[in-house]
């Protein structure tokens, strides 16, 4: 695998340990004071839902992270030399616009969230939703014209990383707008807005990750 | 900045309580019953890989004697075994069985943060055992392409499962992958924010350092294999050529080119490695625990063991390469992981070391959970040690894909892992069950399997050296191998059956002791750790009664000097807090200490 995977792997590795040595210098056979005032990392105050949600980040994008070192390394010409580039489809500048209008949308409903009045709220949501959506239309759009064009050989690696990639990630926010039907069905059903403030800050947080993933992906399948 | 348990200022978070069979014990969301569903799962699945190794021993200590294994079952059987003792036992029962039981006990939590996605992840679990065990009905059978599934042979004619087998396996393993992941945000979470007032991370016993450092890995460490299975997935049932190079096969030439099957190892072997201490790091947490109680005596060196556990974590996604010397790869990077496979050495030198020294002048009580404990000592320092061989790339050389290989790696992954499992079924079946199993039958089970594992696995490093190669259906007349290396692996095959027949010991035990078993109280080990504090044994859902304890001190007070008991819980208040502590030391009591 590329030292660059494993330039990854050092800094995150320092990055954990730099987080963790505060704690680890602790001396926990001496005594100690009232239990509810020690020192300890849960001092930083996050919902558990919150901890979850970024450490499955933190699983997606290793996942990520591998997909585009396995691209990068099976385009090396030591033994990609059936790599022939493809067309990429112009749709993909439009669907790129449409999951930064969607991440916007959603970004203005996590602010609005905790305000009385939720028009705005569910206006931002609805709009965040629906560009996602039209997101994923565009993303099947362009695996459509590539499909109908001479370049459809599924042996050109660059062809199947194409697929595969954008596959990948359309799944994900597939899974992102499961969730984001749950929390808008709660406010369309007029939840409590601060029984729904974290799903929805949770939600944006995801929509804004999975933009960036897919600003990284659509950039290497653009060099390439 | 003061420390608040997650369970004290969310009022929101209720426990499901469970109203009728069905959610107690099927759609349970309480972690310990999701606990024992992982451990009978996954016993049971271990048992079927168990059968298929002694088949295994029987077709190579007599050959042509038994008509119904075919070479291509011999293959399916290796496979087969491989993948469910990796995956479906080891890292289902230690994450998924201990993982559930032991972190929300040990933290002082009621359950897991996300009790319904941890029910979730159980039922993905045994989904994913489903799949896998369909393999053995469909045409053509499981496949044979060995544990490691390396391309182009497995999606190839001429490999047994080719087509269905191979399907099912990696969709089996996508599924498990999706339950893990699952389970494994849950035990972070909870770790991270579900601990009770007082249990800082620094007074956590090792067991859940382990458990916690190793779902960390698991959650890094199996996209690379969720990404090598979704793209061999494609090479099969799409025709790309992710990893299939142009290749002739069986006198024709599939529509293939250009793929690289070393592509596939890096993938692999990025998650493969790591996954040795997703087994091992809990494992390491259990045993330290463990030899704690049974001698007596605190930890030798806690923070090292901290430091070790996450020392060995990190380092552990910077070796997966010293597992393909002989692949071709550049010689400079068998140079950099031969190096850094020897730095993680250090870090668990280490921990051998505390383990001896916390035994060193300890008040040792040889109870059955001991007695496993310290066979892991053995058999861990001697893979280890042979591991050192490998990890060289000079030394690797000659000795890859030889029985050298086979031998070590069961020593310090196969038995060494199940020997600490034994260790914890045993020590934490009385909390569990509230019962006491029958100490004769576990002591004979114990010596039976310690001293059948070393006949198995001691004459294979042997075996090694004269060059027998793994994986072979059959030998026949090479004769680079002598008469004796077959009269070796007849006797190999004997220890075998002895060490698969005496785990119906182990078996029998623990349903007898379900319903005769003497009953064992609260603290029979007189353990510090919150699980052993519970109001309960077994303890009820919620675990704790109406309040959560309080943690006072770390996992370790044994043979604490001016105590009147040679153990003091953790959730005993120090001096002037009604403490168990005395004011002098004349009242050590000498039949404890």
């Amino acid at each position: 695998m590329s030292m660059w995977t494993l330039s990854v792997a050092l800094v995150c590795a320092l990055i954990v340990w730099a987080v963790l040595v505060r704690y680890l210098m602790a001396q926990p056979w001496l005594p100690a004071g009232d239990p509810g005032n020690l020192d300890d990392i849960t001092a930083v105050d996050q919902p558990a839902k919150k901890v979850g949600l970024y450490s499955f980040l933190g699983a997606i994008s290793s996942m990520f992270i591998l997909f585009i070192t396995a691209y990068l390394m099976r385009m090396d010409p030591k033994h990609g030399a059936d790599w022939f580039s493809i067309p990429k489809p112009g749709i993909l500048w439009i669907n790129t616009l449409l999951l930064v209008y969607s991440s916007i949308s959603m970004q203005h409903a996590k602010s609005v969230a905790a305000q009385p009045g939720q028009v705005n709220l569910k206006r931002g949501l609805l709009i965040g939703g629906l560009f996602a959506f039209l997101f994923i239309a565009g993303q099947l759009w362009a695996w459509e014209t590539l499909h109908g064009s001479v370049h459809f050989h599924l042996s050109n690696p660059a062809l199947a990383f194409f697929y595969l990639l954008t596959g990948v990630h359309a799944i994900h926010l597939l899974g992102g707008l499961y969730v984001w039907g749950r929390v808008t069905s709660r406010v369309f059903n007029n939840a409590r807005p601060e029984s729904v403030a974290l799903s929805i800050e949770l939600c944006t947080t995801y929509w804004h990750y999975l933009l960036l993933v897919w600003l990284v992906l659509f950039g290497i399948l653009l060099l390439t | 900045m003061a420390f608040v348990a997650l369970a004290d200022r969310d009022n929101d978070a209720h426990l499901h309580d469970p109203e009728t069979f069905i959610t107690k014990y099927v759609w349970s969301q309480d972690h310990k019953v999701i606990a024992i569903q992982y451990g009978v799962v996954s016993i049971f699945v271990g048992l079927i890989a168990l059968a298929l190794s002694v088949m295994m021993r029987l077709q190579l200590a007599f050959p042509e004697s038994f008509s119904f294994i075919t070479p291509n079952d011999y293959y399916q059987f290796v496979t087969m075994h491989g993948m469910i003792m990796v995956v479906y036992l080891l890292t289902a029962l230690f994450l998924g069985g201990f993982g559930n039981y032991l972190i929300p006990l040990m933290c002082g939590a009621r359950d897991m943060v996300f009790p319904y996605l941890n029910m979730l992840s159980f039922w993905t679990y045994f989904l994913s055992v489903i799949i896998l065990l369909a393999s053995f009905f469909v045409p053509g059978g499981p496949t044979g392409a060995g544990w490691t599934l390396y391309p182009p042979q497995t999606i190839l004619p001429g490999t047994p499962g080719n087509e269905l087998g191979i399907l099912l396996m990696l969709l089996s393993l996508a599924v498990f992958i999706v339950a893990f992941t699952m389970g494994g945000l849950n035990y972070v979470t909870t770790i991270l924010q579900a601990r009770c007032r007082g249990m800082t991370l620094m007074r956590m016993p090792l067991s859940i350092w382990g458990i916690f450092t190793a779902t960390v890995l698991g959650l890094l460490a199996f996209p690379a294999l969720l990404v090598s299975a979704i793209m061999m997935l494609f090479d099969l049932l799409l025709g790309t050529s992710f990893f299939m190079p142009a290749i002739l096969s069986m006198g024709e030439m599939p529509d293939y080119q250009g793929g690289t099957p070393i592509l596939f190892q890096h993938l692999f072997w990025f998650f493969g490695h790591p996954e040795v201490y997703i087994v091992a790091l809990p494992a390491f947490g259990i045993v330290s625990d463990i030899l704690s109680v049974h001698a007596r005596k605190n930890i030798f060196g806690y923070r090292m063991m901290v430091w070790a556990i996450v020392g060995i974590g990190a380092l552990s996604f910077v070796v997966w390469a010293h597992h393909m010397y002989v692949s071709g790869m550049n010689p400079y990077f068998g140079f950099f992981f031969a190096t850094t496979t020897l730095i993680i050495a250090i870090p668990t030198a280490i921990k051998v070391y505390n383990w001896v020294l916390t035994l060193w002048k300890g008040n040792i009580r040889l109870k059955v959970p001991m007695l496993f404990s310290i066979g892991f000592i053995f058999t861990f320092t001697h893979g280890g040690l042979t591991g050192l061989f490998l990890g060289n790339v000079t030394v690797d050389l000659p000795l890859s894909d030889t029985y050298f290989v086979i031998g070590h790696f069961h020593m310090v992954m196969g038995v060494s892992p199940v020997l600490v499992l034994f260790a914890a079924i045993y020590h934490w079946y009385p909390k569990m069950t509230g019962k006491m199993y029958n100490v004769p039958m576990a002591k004979a089970h114990f010596w039976l399997t310690f001293v059948s594992a070393y006949s198995l696995y001691l004459p294979m490093h042997y075996l090694g050296i004269l060059g027998v190669p793994r994986r072979y259906f059959a030998y026949g007349g090479a004769e680079f191998i002598p008469a004796s290396a077959q009269s070796l692996n007849v006797g190999i095959t004997m220890a075998s059956i002895v060490l698969a027949t005496v785990q119906l010991l182990f078996i029998i035990n623990l349903i007898w002791a379900l319903k005769n078993g003497k009953p064992s109280g609260d603290n029979p080990w007189e353990a510090t750790t919150l699980e052993w504090q519970t109001p309960e044994t077994p303890p009820k859902h919620g675990n704790w009664g109406p309040e959560l304890p309080e943690v006072y001190r770390w996992a370790y007070d044994y043979s604490v000097p001016g105590a009147k008991l040679d153990y003091i819980p953790q959730n005993e208040p120090h001096h002037g807090q009604g403490s168990v502590e005395s004011d002098s030391d004349d009242a050590v009591d000498e039949t404890k200490v």
